[in-house]
């Protein structure tokens, strides 16, 4: 075993790349559940972007297009699900868990051809002489412009959340859509832009996946971070920041037994391989002792009677 | 006669099998404070959600300042300057006061500008609260408070008030009265729905009483009496429950220093509470809403379990018997909140009776349901207590409120008990139907029941207790006889260390 051979800054480095899927996954999980939806197809919108961000990557040759067309991707699969639990009142759980079913076989599906191939690299942001820094330097210019993205997002629904009357809506709705439709809200409406606006962002997620981390196609690639998107939503309270420290939490441990793996410690290979999902829930269990309340409408189904 | 704020003329709505409005008209003129009287179900509640903008009508004119007015949506009902004070309140429990009212103003200012404004209109009118607090720790008039406050920051012209007094207690109502009476004075009008005809004669200018969604009358409140105006309500003479007197039986139910705390964080604790009742008595129990209502309730009900030796029941200590072995005795109870305590909201109404029938009325057998005779029983309820729906297999939430009250009770009551304990029987309940479910207790009475009515309606308790105490921060006053006591000395029993005047009754 040589611990050694662990490059501290390209640990830290490698870390916020592997977060990145998980705070787009969770972030616009976040803001679904926030407006009292709850979608359990994030892993099936995830996959959907990925293989719709890889396949248009490959045929333009642009990955930034490709990333458009992985959130147009998983909005468009999202809509569906609108259009089960806000149009045709379905239930939500059953329609989330078919999403994902569905989103695993088409991904599949339209993947079959892309198998093996290389896509084209996203190059990093120059930074100039801010990526000459020392420490700092390498581990935070060293990026592609969509994982900065993503902490951006972050920010920016935190302060819509917090700040803004669209925010504030949002969050009525999840909170008693009864009392948003007798003030005169269209509870229909912004529920179905709070799905869509999720599904872009899995979709995105999804895409970091197939073009930046890994990079190449292969089934089921997203093994379970949309999974871990929907608990980390809900060990981080429904509070943005509390997610990205999650996603990070987990990237890290992710990133560290891969480091060990490659180290060659003498853990079986399953153990370390299991410890990012483990460790990230019993931290966020622990976290998640306040008791910061659930959107209270979340997961029920609304119908305005007369 | 100036010219009319709102007229509506020939206003009707149809819902599928049932015509809520049919070629309603009203007047009212700005400042006054006009009364919209009418049995569970006459369609008031259908009329106001036209108004504003909630529901369109069918056919008919309505317009507002001799204007056309045909809101499409609640938005332009309130650019109209229509306010509304929903009568179960559209707040939002986990966000602050400031942010409810946001929510309910067409353009808001800057949270720091608003929170300016609540305070300043909240002193105007008398009316404490503060902006930074979060609604779910509010008590039901600090509620009100906040969405009265919404309407009037945006100065209506308008103001629809659907029940408002139901949640209130005497003290609240006072505080809410002085508000309107300002507002009225300023020159809004204000449309007063509420079944309270005593309450509707001290405020309201005229009414409009609607039945079955027409128009049957207008009166003068000031000159009508309580009593015509619930006739031309139900559309034919009002009983008055009665009873024939009897001396009370042997004691059947001790409570001996019975304390619990509150399964609630917000909960009141019950301080030892001793008293006795006896067989054929009605125990009132009085007091302003919060002070251990509903924990007594539970108590008794079994749903909360207390030391042994607090609760003696026929000579057998039920201390520790959980709701199902309290039940096989003949202990009965009805809770206040209707919806998910009292009957399960998605349940048909046979379901709901056979969740608490079942024992006493032998509707399962070895653990199997007896379906057939959970019908004839749930339909047994909804004749004896003339509930209205299409039939037992409609679910509890479909009923409206009055309704799903006279169901829940007569549950009860239909199945003999030995002691019923009921916490606010005729909450949202109209005249007619309050009177028939306080002849039924009285009649349960008669017939050997003890019974414990916990009500905040004090002129309730003053009709039909033969004894009365009152709960105050959790403790029992000694009890008195009722008959006699006076609105002065109840007052005193539940005023206690609140030391608030308590309103004229």
């Amino acid at each position: 075993m040589d611990l050694s051979a662990i490059n501290p800054l390209l640990f830290v480095a490698g870390f916020l790349v592997a977060a990145t899927p998980l705070i787009f996954a969770a972030i616009g999980e976040l803001v679904v559940e926030k407006s009292g939806v709850l979608n359990l197809g994030v892993e099936g919108m995830m996959i959907t972007g990925a293989i719709c961000g890889f396949a248009t990557a490959v045929e333009t040759g642009s990955p930034l297009l490709g990333f458009a067309a992985a959130a147009v991707g998983g909005a468009v699969l999202s809509l569906l699900f609108a259009f089960l639990t806000q149009v045709a009142l379905a239930n939500q759980v059953a329609s989330g868990l078919s999403l994902t079913l569905f989103g695993l076989g088409l991904s599949a599906l339209i993947g079959q051809s892309y198998v093996g191939i290389k896509p084209p690299r996203l190059g990093d942001i120059d930074f100039g002489l801010l990526a000459d820094i020392p420490v700092i330097g390498p581990i935070f210019f060293t990026h592609d412009i969509i994982l900065y993205l993503g902490i951006a997002l972050v920010a920016g629904v935190w302060a819509v959340l917090k700040f803004t009357r669209a925010g504030l809506i949002l969050r009525a709705v999840g909170e008693s859509h009864d009392a948003a439709h007798a003030l005169g809200y269209k509870v229909k409406h912004i529920r179905t832009t709070a799905i869509l606006f999720g599904g872009a962002c899995a979709g995105l997620g999804g895409a970091y996946i197939s073009l930046i981390r890994v990079p190449q196609w292969t089934e089921g690639m997203t093994a379970g971070i949309g999974w871990i998107a929907l608990a980390l939503v809900v060990f981080a309270s429904w509070k943005p920041w509390r997610a990205l420290l999650g996603a990070y939490l987990f990237g890290g441990i992710t990133q560290l037994q891969l480091n060990l793996q490659g180290a060659g410690v003498a853990i079986p290979v399953e153990y370390l391989a299991m410890s990012p999902y483990i460790i990230t829930i019993i931290v966020l269990v622990v976290l998640s002792a306040d008791k910061s309340a659930a959107p209270a409408s979340l997961g029920r189904t609304f119908h305005a009677s007369n | 006669m100036t010219q009319p704020l709102l007229d509506l003329s020939g206003v009707t709505k149809a819902y599928p099998g049932v015509v809520a409005n049919d070629d309603v008209s009203l007047r009212i003129a700005p400042g006054e404070v006009h009364a919209l009287l009418g049995e569970n179900g006459a369609g008031k509640s259908t009329l106001v959600k036209m108004i504003y903008g909630l529901v369109k009508p069918d056919a008919g004119q309505m317009q507002m300042r001799g204007e056309a007015f045909a809101p499409a949506n609640p938005h332009a009902a309130r650019q109209a300057g229509v306010g509304m004070v929903f009568q179960h309140f559209s707040l939002f429990d986990a966000l602050s006061v400031a942010e409810n009212i946001a929510l309910g103003m067409e353009n808001p200012p800057k949270m720091r500008a608003l929170s300016q404004q609540i305070r300043d209109v909240s002193d105007t009118y008398g009316l404490p609260l503060s902006p930074d607090r979060t609604v779910g720790d509010l008590s039901a008039g600090e509620r009100q408070r906040v969405e009265i406050i919404r309407c009037l920051l945006q100065e209506p012209k308008l103001l629809i008030m659907d029940e408002p007094t139901s949640v209130l207690t005497p003290q609240e109502v006072e505080i809410l009265f002085k508000t309107l009476r300002k507002l009225s004075a300023e020159g809004t009008a204000i449309l007063y729905i509420s079944h309270k005809l005593e309450e509707i004669r001290s405020l309201c200018d005229s009414a409009t009483i609607l039945r079955l969604g027409k128009v049957v009358g207008h009166c003068t409140p000031r000159e009508t009496s309580a009593r015509d105006m619930a006739e031309m309500m139900v559309g034919s003479a009002l009983k008055t429950p009665t009873r024939d007197s009897k001396e009370p039986g042997k004691v059947v139910l001790t409570l001996n220093n019975l304390s619990a705390r509150s399964a609630h964080a917000f909960g009141m604790p019950l301080r030892e509470i001793s008293v006795e009742v006896r067989r054929g008595e009605v125990l009132g129990i009085g007091g302003v809403a919060g002070n251990g209502q509903d924990e007594l309730l539970n108590a008794l009900s079994g749903e909360t379990l207390v030391s042994p030796g607090m609760l003696t029941f026929d000579g057998r200590d039920i201390s520790l018997l959980g709701p199902t072995a309290r039940r096989e005795l003949g202990v009965l109870a009805a809770p206040e909140e209707r919806l998910g305590h009292a009957a399960v909201p998605d349940m048909s109404l046979t379901e709901n009776a056979m969740l608490t029938g079942a024992a006493r009325e032998g509707l399962e057998r070895s653990g199997m349901l007896d379906w057939a005779k959970a019908r004839d029983f749930a339909e047994k309820i909804i004749k004896a207590f003339d509930v209205r729906t299409p039939g037992p297999g409609n679910a509890a939430r479909s009923l409206s409120g009055g309704n799903l009250q006279k169901f829940v009770i007569g549950r009860e009551v239909l199945q003999r008990p030995e002691l019923l304990v009921v916490n606010q029987p005729t909450w949202g309940v109209d005249a007619s139907a309050a009177a028939a479910i306080r002849q039924a207790l009285l009649d349960l009475a008669s017939n050997g029941t003890a019974v414990i009515v916990i009500s905040q309606d004090l002129d309730e308790l003053m009709e039909i207790s033969d004894n009365f105490a009152a709960l105050n921060e959790g403790r029992l006053s000694p009890t008195r006889p009722a008959q006699g006591l006076t609105v002065n000395e109840i007052g005193l029993m539940m005023g206690g260390a609140h030391g608030m005047e308590v309103a004229h009754v």
